[in-house]
């Protein structure tokens, strides 16, 4: 269980966003500390993804406010939160099909040389370096990433996130297209990450993930946020029950 | 003319098929299978028109050194073009108003240098063809940004945009000068547009390649340090071998060619005249390259290192590939688009000064049917329409497989309908055998 006191690594107070009239996020208050993983909850269409991409920088939220380590800050864009060491693993990995798995991981970030050129020998060394820790299988270096398996392109999203020093890590159902034996390389960077001290929110639907990575969790129904509950104090009927009913467990409370 | 080189398009390659020995010759000279289908066609429709030309035209005139250079000054526009339209087709655009904009342009820098330009630095001026040419590119560059800004931040499709442009900038050639030619151009403008005086001749065409063929050898020397510094395979040293002569081979073959080309009897007598001096009947004075054929290396040069070497080309791959993930990894998405047009309406006016000065006039008419030509020269090599993917390489010989046609029609006398036949059926057929390689490739 991490240390919950002091500063929150991050804090999104009060956050609203609406879209044509529907609130797709309604004044919720979530908050993430070093070295924790909180899962965000919720049926399809509560606003979950929303509500973590207004930390990511693909949308702006209406109102309300993100603090950074005790600080706020505006995040108008993707660069916004790249500056803020946020990186996010989205739910469509968010790869360019048609460029390699080096292009890709430096994507906006590119390694140039003195002259200004983009360096693809250095990009792609560095790229064979992260990709022996994530995935030691990986050799598809030189091929679109189309080519790829979906676990393939799962480490590379991932190697993206994690290479460039994030302090906050935000992955949006990432074993969602894995199979058994990925979906635990997954678990194990979690546990990795956590303990190098990143705070991380995760986007789950498997309970059992929830109750095995997270340390706390918040659930979402129809853009509210029904609770934040520790893990190890609720069962996964409680938060079951949150999800399905939008009832927060009593004892919780 | 440096095919062969790039480490690491971001295009597929036809890997792990077969091994026969062709294979693991391609596999270790890393050419590109798709540039030697190409180059393969192009060759076919070369001696196709030289048979037939001689078997039923009296001698076959299509393999001259004085076609063979004519085909080159005829592409170099829509070549230049081409270049541009690959970027803007890679970021699932279009524009189909390059012709109208070469019109507009072209009559502005008409009506410039010769009505408005002699009247304050005088006629003949040798200042007049750069600051014509410059206008010419910065007015092709502010409408391509004007069409890149309605596309970018006016969300309005650029297929409406530019077939709104294509109908705007042809009025407005013809409201210019309402509706006449202007003509003669500047003289040394002119020379832009090829011709006897405008090219480098037998020394100058020496020179250039000897600079092109140093630039190969060092481009091969440059990709193995590379390679060696990260540890990656290095080619057999064959390989590298057999690429240098290739690539040196084909230079100083395509140097022989173009000073093969002697001067007309005129314009030797002409150029006797003007210089004093007395030439024999019968003086050989090579062509040489012509000017805008080195222009349009030059920039298919750098539209090359642009494209496989800075962010900005990076960036055009990622947006064609999945705009959102441009988007995304903190990439400006409307800015490039606005920039990739204006980039395309820079080289249209490029093209402008070339088509006016080889004409040696401006009118209204200048470019019609350019924009079709141009984008089927960058289909033709190889640009998806379905956006991610082209090269300029690419765009360059599609340009110059259109010319050939064209011009191979004309030359055995077919006639302006049946060209039109069979360059549409070969676009299509390109695009059709296009999708059966890559398929293949997967």
């Amino acid at each position: 269980m991490s240390n919950n006191t002091g500063t929150p690594l991050v804090e999104l107070r009060d956050i609203s966003i609406a879209f044509g009239g529907i609130k797709a996020v309604d004044h919720v208050t979530v908050d993430l500390f070093p070295g924790e993983v909180v899962g965000l909850l919720g049926h399809n269409g509560a606003g979950k993804s929303t509500l973590i991409k207004c930390l990511s920088g693909a949308y702006k939220a209406d109102s309300g406010d993100i603090l950074i380590s005790g600080e706020k800050v505006e995040i108008n864009n993707p660069r916004d939160a790249r500056a803020q060491n946020i990186e996010t693993i989205y739910q469509t990995l968010a790869l360019a099909d048609n460029l390699d798995a080096a292009s890709n991981l430096f994507l906006g970030r590119e390694l140039v040389s003195a002259a200004g050129f983009v360096d693809d020998s250095a990009m792609e060394a560095e790229t064979r370096k992260i990709m022996k820790r994530l995935n030691p299988n990986f050799r598809k270096f030189n091929v679109p990433v189309s080519a790829l398996s979906g676990g393939q392109r799962q480490s590379v999203a991932i190697a993206r996130a994690v290479y460039f020093n994030a302090k906050i890590l935000i992955m949006d159902e990432p074993t969602a297209a894995l199979g058994p034996h990925e979906t635990q390389m997954v678990s194990e960077l979690i546990q990795e990450l956590k303990a190098q001290g990143l705070g991380i929110f995760l986007i789950e639907h498997d309970i059992h993930n929830v109750m095995k990575l997270c340390d706390r969790a918040s659930v979402m129904k129809n853009g509210q946020l029904v609770g934040t509950v520790n893990v190890n104090e609720v069962t996964d009927e409680d938060i079951l029950g949150m999800i399905i009913l939008g009832k927060k467990p009593a004892k919780a409370a | 003319m440096t095919e062969a080189s790039t480490p690491k398009p971001p295009v597929g390659h036809a890997q792990d098929a077969h091994v026969g020995p062709i294979g693991r010759f391609l596999r270790a000279t890393e050419i590109d299978t798709r540039l030697l289908g190409m180059i393969g066609a192009l060759l076919l429709i070369w001696i196709g028109f030289h048979v037939y030309g001689a078997a039923f035209n009296n001698g076959g005139a299509f393999l001259t050194p004085r076609n063979l250079w004519n085909l080159s000054v005829q592409t170099s526009s829509i070549g230049i073009m081409a270049t541009g339209m690959v970027l803007v087709i890679i970021t699932r655009n279009i524009d189909l108003s390059v012709g109208s904009i070469i019109g507009v342009t072209g009559m502005m820098m008409g009506i410039l240098q010769v009505e408005i330009l002699p009247a304050y630095v005088g006629l003949g001026h040798w200042s007049i063809w750069i600051i014509t040419a410059a206008v010419g590119l910065t007015l092709g560059a502010m409408i391509g940004a004007f069409h890149g800004w309605l596309i970018a931040y006016r969300g309005i499709p650029s297929f409406i945009v530019t077939l709104g442009g294509l109908m705007v900038w042809r009025g407005m050639a013809f409201l210019s000068a309402g509706g006449k030619t202007i003509s003669p151009v500047d003289q040394t403008f002119a020379l832009l547009g090829g011709g006897p005086y405008g090219a480098v001749g037998s020394t100058g065409s020496w020179i250039v390649g000897a600079l092109a063929c140093v630039g190969v050898l060092w481009l091969l020397q440059n990709g193995r340090s590379q390679r060696r510094k990260h540890e990656f395979p290095l080619r057999p040293m064959w390989a590298e071998v057999f690429l240098a002569v290739l690539g040196i081979g084909l230079i100083i073959g395509s140097v022989l060619l173009v000073n093969a080309y002697p001067w007309p009897k005129g314009i030797v007598a002409d150029y006797a005249r003007a210089t004093g001096q007395i030439l024999p009947e019968g003086t050989f004075i090579s062509h040489g390259f012509a000017i805008p054929v080195l222009i349009l290396l030059m920039v298919g040069i750098l539209m090359t290192i642009l494209m496989t070497r800075t962010r900005f080309g990076r960036y055009v791959f990622a947006i064609g590939g999945n705009p959102e993930a441009a988007a995304l990894a903190g990439i400006n998405t409307r800015w490039m688009t606005l920039k990739i047009f204006a980039l395309m309406g820079m080289l249209t006016g490029l093209a402008a000064v070339i088509a006016s000065a080889r004409l040696n006039s401006a009118t209204n008419a200048l470019g019609t049917l350019d924009e079709l030509y141009v984008i089927a020269a960058a289909v033709i090599g190889g640009t998806s329409l379905a956006g991610g993917v082209g090269t300029i390489y690419g765009a360059i010989l599609g340009a110059l497989v259109m010319q050939s046609l064209q011009s191979g029609m004309v030359l055995i006398g077919f006639d302006s309908a049946i060209q039109r036949i069979v360059v549409g059926l070969v676009l299509v057929l390109a695009v059709y055998l296009d999708n059966l390689y890559r398929r293949a490739a997967k």
